[in-house]
């Protein structure tokens, strides 16, 4: 077994469930910390209060710009770490934060929240709220290939990481309206119903074999926009999916 | 990748259960193994195109008995959204073990969410059997609509079964009248977003079937994944299906080829033209998203 890589997670104004997503991967989180990680910095998880050195830092939460700490925690973050990723939908869009307007007990005066990389350049995203632990458990093991394994393993890690990288790019606004402006405007969306599947508070839902997003209802989690299959498909990857899944079922038994 | 995708073995097959061809769309491929695979307990339930509030218009429904998996059978020549179930079957529904069957766009969608599962929770380990149908192209409803009622001259009610085949669009109705229209004035009415697609015989299922290649009321099978292996040879042992090698059956594997490599080289020239589909002022070109390279 190589080398661990170390991870942290960097706790900004979420709700803690993207920690918890952490933790629902039940015995997979004892198998990755045994294995591949080693945690060494996280909320309630680990006992160290100062930003260290870390392979992969995990952002959680939106950035509150009039709170001093956080944000020198996130550039600190940034600068001790090799990746930095926005960590759910708070992070990488603002997710519910993007409502926020201050006079909120008992920080009144809190009341500008933005994704984290209006602050800081970002490396990759991990959207949606919460977070899948799946999804957590699939990065962590291929950041650890990326890092720390051979060659061919190096090869399938930056192919199966490309795409969310390239979400960090694509911006730090999402929200149902995506579908309409990326997907279906550009005359790609074929109705296959993943969009409204996927989102975590119903908001939409599919007529004649098209979504239809309740703005009312949307959080902006990011999370239709990028499980769609027209947003993004590597045939590359998703070709190889048996492989793939058996060699991460591999990893975690 | 082959036009024909990833598989293990090619088979031309029609099930032997009666109460079920009478009902499906060709040889009963998909609905016997969803039938045998609830028996068996492989699946707990499966994600099937059920009736919908109008005429043809399908409507995902999570099947747990072989009568609702009846009531599913056959082709609804429209959009049926059949992953908007796929974590509520997990949830509401609770199953451990999913079934889905879908186009092959429907296919890519069910490995993406289990790759890449980002609003997916739970779902990955849970999608027990993806059974993949062939697809040309889709139609929105309201162009199945104009079709069946304009071109055709039937009421979508009256309707008992649509196919396509042989070049023509044919619709059947109870009262025994056949009407059918040539395909080539279907292209206008296509779901702009098959245009785009670039997989006719869903290469990503662990099983995939289609009528062509094979004669009437029988199916072409690709066998594909170590899990639709398994089920396959189950589903054998068990005196489901009649068999035919692929070989031996007319007009065989060289048509379906003929039609994979057809839509693909259409629609990749599609995927490529949109990189110069519009003009800046420089005399540039100004392109479309391409869904293949990045978000
Ligand atoms: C839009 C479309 C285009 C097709 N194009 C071709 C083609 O070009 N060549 C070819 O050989 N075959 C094509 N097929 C597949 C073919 O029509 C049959 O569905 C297939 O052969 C399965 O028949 P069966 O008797 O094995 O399945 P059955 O036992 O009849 O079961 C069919 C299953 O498909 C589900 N289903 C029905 N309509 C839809 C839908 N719209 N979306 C998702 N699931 C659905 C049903 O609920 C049922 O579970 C197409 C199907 C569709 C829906
Ligand atoms: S997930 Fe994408 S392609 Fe599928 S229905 Fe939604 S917008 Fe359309
Ligand atoms: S529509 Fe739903 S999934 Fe999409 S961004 Fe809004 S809340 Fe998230
Ligand atoms: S042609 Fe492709 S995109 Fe259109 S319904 Fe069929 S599989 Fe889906």
């Amino acid at each position: 077994m190589a080398e661990k890589i170390t991870i942290g997670e960097l706790h900004l104004s979420g709700c803690t469930g993207c920690l918890v997503t952490l933790a629902d991967n039940y015995e997979g989180l004892f198998k990755l910390l045994d294995d591949y990680a080693d945690l060494v910095y996280a909320l309630t998880l680990v006992d160290v209060r100062h930003v260290p050195e870390m392979d992969v830092c995990l952002v959680e939460g939106s950035c509150c710009l009039n709170d001093k700490i956080s944000v020198e925690e996130l550039k600190e973050a940034r600068e001790k770490s090799k990746v930095l990723v926005a960590y759910g939908g708070c992070a990488a869009y603002g997710n519910i934060t993007r409502f926020c307007r201050g006079g909120q007990w008992n920080q009144p005066g809190h009341e500008a929240f933005v994704p984290i990389s209006e602050v800081v350049d970002v490396d990759l995203y991990i959207p949606s709220c919460p977070p899948c632990p799946q999804q957590v458990r699939n990065v962590a093991v291929m950041a650890f290939l990326l890092l720390r394994g051979n060659e061919e393993q190096k090869n399938l890690a930056t192919a199966y990481l490309t795409p969310l990288m390239q979400l960090a790019q694509r911006g730090n606004e999402a929200c149902g309206c995506d579908l309409m402006y990326d997907v279906i405007n550009q005359g790609l969306c074929m109705g296959c119903g993943t969009c409204a599947g996927t989102c975590p508070v119903r908001a939409i839902t599919m007529e004649y074999g098209k979504p239809n997003v309740n703005r009312d209802l949307c959080i902006k989690c990011g999370a239709c926009y990028s499980q769609c299959p027209r947003s993004w498909f590597n045939f590359d990857v998703m070709n190889n999916y048996e492989g793939i899944m058996d060699a991460i079922k591999g990893a975690m038994q | 990748m082959d036009v024909l995708g990833n598989y293990k073995s090619a088979i031309s097959a029609r099930s032997t259960d009666k109460d079920i061809t009478k009902k499906s769309q060709d040889g009963g491929i998909i609905t016997t193994l969803f039938a045998y695979a609830l028996e068996e307990g492989i699946i707990d339930g499966a994600i099937v195109a059920g009736p919908g509030d109008e005429p043809w218009k399908p409507e995902p429904v999570v099947a747990t008995t072989k009568a609702e998996l009846l009531a599913a059978a056959g082709t609804r020549y429209t959009i049926s959204p059949n992953l908007y179930l796929i974590k509520e079957a997990t949830r509401s529904y609770g199953l451990d073990r999913v079934g889905i069957v879908g186009t092959p766009c429907q296919m890519q969608a069910v490995r993406k969410a289990q790759l890449y599962p980002i609003g997916m929770r739970d779902v990955d380990d849970k999608i027990a059997l993806a059974l993949g149908i062939y697809c040309m192209e889709n139609l929105s409803y309201q162009a199945l609509e104009a079709i069946v009622e304009d071109h055709c001259n039937q009421k979508m009610e009256s309707v008992k079964k649509m196919d396509i085949g042989k070049g023509k669009f044919t619709v059947y109705t109870e009262r025994g009248a056949v009407s059918q229209m040539p395909l080539k004035l279907i292209h206008k009415y296509v779901q702009p977003g098959c245009n785009v697609c670039l997989d006719y015989v869903a290469n990503l299922a662990d099983i995939s079937s289609g009528s062509v290649g094979s004669p009437d009321g029988w199916s072409t099978v690709f066998v594909r994944s170590m899990k639709g292996n398994a089920v396959w040879d189950g589903a054998i042992a068990a005196g489901l299906f009649e068999t035919k090698p692929m070989d031996q059956v007319k007009p065989g594997l060289d048509l379906v080829t003929k039609l994979a490599t057809e839509k693909i080289t259409k629609n990749q020239k599609n995927v490529d033209a949109r990189k110069t589909f519009g003009l800046k002022a420089d005399g540039t070109a100004k392109g479309l998203r391409n869904p293949y390279e990045s978000p």
